[in-house]
């Protein structure tokens, strides 16, 4: 039984050391020669613009929103179509019905406009 | 092949109509201008109205479907005709006030229809798992119409509170739900049941049992606000859009209770001889604490939420007694008690025809003057709430009162009896602002047609009840 939970140990030590190897070799071999430029903070090449701590558009929480509904679907549809042979006429029809609820929370949100962006 | 076990859709007839309304009404509704959401009101009622009709041919019939995880039998039907019935009222009430308020959306009457769904779940559930996807269906949707009234500060801090405190509760009710899992092996509660009755949990198992149990019960009586779980009741009750309280306080209650019978009676029945004392204690607090506050309340509205605390201590001396005439008396007050609840919130709701708070006891003064119909009702619900003959609230107090009697509770028994004898000063001091005092301040009473019907409804029901009890205690 408690042997069991050392591998869960063994898992975690090894998930600590694995980056820090890299972190560690990059930090003793790499030659550091500071400049302006290089200290700044990386924005896709981009020069910086304001704060970090900014208000996110409400918006992004309803794109968040739409996608987990999405990203649910696609969890339930995978081990569905690997059963999809065994499960017969009841199970495509389970599907549809599901399917049809997410259609209507789309239809849903497209109606009242939380996909333009504005 | 995988073998699909067969379903029997009759058992689930009600939960199927009322899900697919709910769906197919939020999708008509996109299509109905805001000038016309009456008709989204009124569609949410036919939807109502076709599931309580559906609930008429399986009367008399036990069955269970979905592998015994869902079933169907008086005890439910008869839950789920009140949902509708609280519901139906609520929408009533609503079709005013949602304008006056500007938040006439069409999504309140969906969501309605939703927690009405998961009051269904609740009430049918034959197994934790849906007791909880029940509750949850129910919190969630009722978190929202509670913050409905957005922007409106005190509305967002009522969700806010209970959207908190509910995921608290949330929260006991699945570690108690994996507790007694752990111990038992069943999540189903006629497996639970059977496991007990062997009597094989001892020692370690034992104490899982215990906690899990007292776990789920607390996660329930945060829903039905038994003290020491009552603290968000007056904020949320005060904050919420006048409907929504109400709503929350009759048909929201009702389903936890059927939750929790299930649970107590079905799961735990041969532990009574350990969860009766102690929720007999609980309840005991309850009525005590709940009555004790409503009395210095100035304002209704939070009056009427800690008489909804005292009233659940009432209503759960029905459970209480763990026997058939324990429970057809706690669907009894539950029925007793939506209909009377929803007749003084209607009234509030006729009072706030301004779109602001009106619920202050002075600005009841006079009101028979102004409006005596309203009056009326709002002395009928006062009285039946005080438990008065010959209303609905005398003849379910009576019969929770000699269930719990005849189980041998004649302690608390005793307890409830001197506590609505305190508690009939400030139900009556509303009727005597209502009949003898002089408005302080001009409040507008709304004069909708609809808004009266409703209110109406539920007063002659109140009366009807109160004066032929006994033709619908056979019913039930």
């Amino acid at each position: 039984m408690l042997a069991n939970y050392a591998f869960i140990g063994i898992f975690f030590i090894a998930a600590l050391i694995f980056p820090l190897i890299p972190l560690i070799a990059a930090w003793r071999l790499r030659p550091a020669r500071p400049t302006a430029t290089k200290l700044d903070t990386y924005e896709c090449g981009l020069e910086v613009i304001g704060e970090t701590r900014v208000q996110f558009r409400v918006q992004y929480y309803l794109y968040a929103l739409a996608f987990v509904i999405f990203d649910v679907e696609m969890v339930f549809l995978y081990p569905w179509a690997v059963a999809y042979n065994q499960l017969g006429l009841y199970g495509l029809l389970a599907m549809t019905v599901f399917i049809v609820i997410l259609v209507f929370g789309l239809a849903y949100e497209w109606k009242k406009g939380a996909l333009e962006w504005v | 092949m995988i073998e699909i076990p067969p379903i029997d859709w009759s058992v689930v007839l009600q939960l199927c109509i009322i899900f697919g309304g709910a769906t197919a009404l939020l999708m008509a509704d996109l299509f109905i201008p805001e000038v016309r959401r009456r008709v989204t009101g009124y569609l949410a009622l036919a939807v109502l109205a076709a599931a309580a009709i559906a609930g008429v041919a399986p009367w008399g019939c036990r069955g269970h479907t979905f592998s015994g995880t869902i079933q169907i039998d008086s005890f439910s039907l008869v839950l789920n005709w009140i949902f509708m019935l609280g519901a139906a009222i609520t929408i009533v009430l609503s079709f005013d006030y949602l304008p006056r308020h500007g938040i006439n959306r069409g999504e309140y009457y969906v969501m309605i229809l939703f927690a009405v769904g998961g009051m269904m779940l609740l009430a049918q559930g034959a197994d934790l798992v849906v007791l909880f996807l029940g509750l949850e269906l129910l919190s969630i949707t009722l978190y929202a119409l509670a913050g409905f009234a957005y922007p409106r500060t005190t509305s967002e801090e009522a969700a806010m509170k209970y959207l908190l405190i509910g995921a608290f509760a949330t929260g006991f009710l699945v570690f108690g739900i994996a507790l007694v899992y752990g111990a038992t092996g069943a999540t189903n509660l006629a497996q639970i049941g059977a496991v007990l009755a062997e009597g094989r949990i001892d020692g370690e198992n034992r104490i899982y049992l215990m906690a899990g149990a007292a776990m789920t019960v607390i996660g329930l009586g945060y829903k039905i606000s038994l003290v020491p779980f009552h603290m968000w009741t007056p904020d949320v009750y005060e904050g919420s859009p006048t409907p929504i309280t109400a709503f929350m306080s009759v048909a929201g209650k009702a389903a936890a209770f059927a939750g929790m019978t299930r649970f107590l009676l079905t799961a735990l029945e041969t532990q009574r001889e350990i969860w009766v004392p102690i929720l007999a204690a609980l309840a005991a607090i309850t009525i005590v604490v709940g009555n004790l506050g409503a009395l210095t309340q100035q304002n209704v509205k939070r009056m009427l939420a800690y008489s909804s605390i005292g009233q659940a201590g009432y209503i759960l001396l029905g459970p209480l007694a763990a026997s058939e005439r324990g429970t057809e008396a706690m669907l009894y007050y539950l029925l007793a008690y939506t209909l009377t609840n929803l007749a003084a919130f209607g009234v509030l709701i006729a009072l706030e025809a301004r779109g602001e708070a009106a619920w202050n006891l002075s600005d009841l003064g006079g009101l028979w003057q102004r409006s005596p119909g309203l009056a009326i009702a709002m002395a009928i619900a006062m009285l039946s709430l005080a438990g008065v003959p010959p209303t609905a609230g005398f003849v379910a107090k009576f019969a929770v009162f000699t269930a719990a009697w005849q189980a041998g509770q004649a302690v608390l028994v005793f307890i409830g009896v001197i506590v609505s004898a305190i508690a009939a000063f400030y139900y009556l001091r509303v009727v005597a602002q209502i009949f003898m005092s002089e408005p302080t301040r001009e409040v507008e009473i709304s004069s909708d047609r609809v808004l009266a019907f409703g209110i109406g409804l539920s007063v002659i029901a109140i009366v009807l009840i109160g004066v032929l009890p006994a033709r619908l205690l056979n019913l039930i």
